[in-house]
């Protein structure tokens, strides 16, 4: 077995494991830990590709932004001692069931599919040409999905801003509420 | 500069290849990589370990000095033992063990801390060919992995099961996820200058001046928030109100003992150190003696004279000696003025000069 061989292993088989702990962990805050690790083997498996970009894109959003939001509203809404309850047998089997009928359907279509596969080491993936790409308008430029997430996300927060406002001024009752 | 010579101060790039080549003679080339992997895991952990003592020494020299003291004068010549004497003090503490605390997280938390700094330092060029990974993301890989190390403090923090400590961590968390932003953000403005987010490649264009003179106001502007912002990013001081010793008796670290909580005490230290780094390099021209243009050739033939080592250590502990000099003279901030100093007034300005050095580039103003 060659060396890469044995990296693809040692990821492949972290991202097993750990996200299977991840859904079975019955400890909210361990459940968020396991799925940090998942996404940061992730993040070694691009390395292993050299499209070391998408490697850091992993890190910084998905290990460094999205798990720490997770733990930080854990932090503020749960307790130490707090543990999920046991799931009733008739639910774990039909979770079982609808995960590897997913799981067999996922596998299946990844076989059937033929992927271009080549022994040559894996090409390092410039950063002028990825921002080039990210930001044109020719047949492999991104700029439409990018300005249409940007919109996306506009939208969102301005969604969260009208939420967090909620109506007019405050009511007398609740500040009462808070003075008690 | 010495051709056919394998060690030499000023170009490690011999040395390296041809220890290399020696391996791969001597072994396959799995074990040659898993020997060299090997010898530069155990290179920089010896030099963390080292510049770890020292600067626990130094800072608490710098702190004397600001407060016209003496600081640890005892312990062998001017001191200079007392933190190895700290450490072995700390390695024989007892491990205090904790009821109702979250057992795994608990003993995990220091590792995350201690991990990501290190996988930081491994990206940062030390001289020319002194290297361990010359990623082509450099800027962004080491901004990337030290954000991981918020992760281990929201763990210490909440897996301790104390008020000081979670309370702590909250701090820490909200203080390192907004002041997150502004560093990226003074860094973005010298990839602008740079063209280029490759550290190799940083070092290399300011071969004939450093960035913070290439780009005049707007670099000096970027460096200047980068230092307000890393500070803060490393929990130091003014920005410390994550372990306020007086309100919080040590933060999220409170619960630890012996050889765990010198593991975050050493993060900590090190994470100034990777910060003060990367400033050196990114903005005061890494391992790269002062250049001036062609006009000034003389002085740049002697600067030549000075190895590329010894210029980034010097750059490094400048920056590292701004950054106590910040932390002994200020005095701590509130949560909601920190908050307030990144959103109201750090981030809108980075904003605007990131605009201004695009500009700047595009039109070709820059030096």
């Amino acid at each position: 077995m060659s060396a890469n061989q044995i990296m693809f292993l040692l990821f492949a088989v972290a991202i097993v494991t750990f996200s299977i702990l991840t859904v079975t962990s019955r400890k909210i805050l361990r459940a968020a830990v396991y799925l940090l690790f998942v996404l940061v083997s992730t993040s070694g498996l691009y390395f292993m590709l050299n499209y070391q970009f998408l490697a850091g894109v992993q890190l910084t959003l998905y290990a460094g932004g999205i798990v720490v939001l997770i733990i930080f509203s854990i932090l503020l809404t749960s307790h130490i001692n707090q543990k999920f309850e046991l799931t009733g047998w008739r639910k774990s089997l039909l979770s079982a069931i609808a995960s590897a009928a997913g799981a067999i359907l996922a596998i299946t279509s990844i076989l059937d599919f033929r992927f271009g596969a080549t022994r040559e080491a894996a090409m390092e993936v410039n950063m002028h040409s990825i921002g080039r790409n990210l930001l044109s308008l020719d047949y492999n430029g991104y700029i439409l999905p990018f300005e249409v997430i940007s919109i996306l996300l506009i939208a969102a927060m301005v969604a969260a801003i009208v939420i967090a406002k909620k109506g007019g001024p405050v009511k007398q009752e609740s500040q009462n509420l808070n003075q008690q | 500069m010495n051709e056919g010579k394998v060690f030499s101060l000023y170009d490690f790039t011999a040395l390296t290849k041809w220890i290399d080549t020696g391996l791969h003679h001597a072994m396959s080339p799995f074990w040659a990589v898993i020997t060299e992997l090997l010898i530069i895991g155990v290179l920089i952990l010896i030099f963390y370990a080292l510049i770890g003592l020292f600067l626990v020494y130094a800072e608490r020299k710098v702190c004397a000095f600001m407060q016209n003291r003496l600081g640890p004068n005892r312990v062998g010549p001017f001191g200079l033992f007392q933190t190895i004497a700290d450490l072995l003090k700390l390695l024989f503490v007892e491990l205090v063990p904790i009821k109702n605390a979250d057992k795994f997280l608990f003993n995990l938390a220091p590792f995350i801390v201690i991990i990501a700094s290190f996988m930081a330092i491994a990206a940062i060029p030390f001289a020319k060919g002194l290297h361990a990974i010359d990623l082509n993301i450099g800027v962004f890989y080491v901004m990337a992995v030290s954000a991981m190390g918020v992760i281990g403090i929201l763990l210490a923090g909440w897996s301790s099961n104390n008020k000081y400590s979670l309370i702590g961590a909250m701090r820490s968390g909200a203080q390192i996820v907004s002041y997150e932003l502004s560093v990226g953000l003074a860094l973005i403005t010298v990839v602008i200058l740079a063209g280029s987010m490759q550290l190799s490649v940083i070092v290399e264009a300011q071969r004939d001046g450093w960035f913070i003179f290439k780009g005049h106001i707007p670099a000096f502007i970027a460096f200047i928030l980068f230092l307000i912002s890393s500070t803060a990013e490393t929990n130091r001081g003014p920005f410390d109100l994550a372990e306020a010793e007086s309100e919080l008796t040590a933060g999220y670290h409170t619960e630890y003992s012996g050889i765990k909580f010198a593991f975050f005490f050493l993060a900590e230290f090190m994470n100034m150190f990777i910060v003060a780094s990367i400033a050196a390099t990114v903005f005061l021209g890494g391992w790269m003696p002062l250049h001036f243009g062609a006009w000034a050739a003389g002085f740049n033939h002697v600067m030549d004279f000075i190895p590329p080592f010894i210029w980034y250590i010097v750059k490094t502990f400048f920056v590292i000696w701004l950054m106590m000099w910040f932390k002994w003279t200020f005095p701590r901030l509130r949560i909601d003025q920190l908050l307030t100093l990144e959103w109201k007034y750090l981030l809108p300005f980075n904003l605007v000069n990131v605009l201004v050095m695009a500009f700047i580039v595009l039109m070709g103003w820059h030096f």
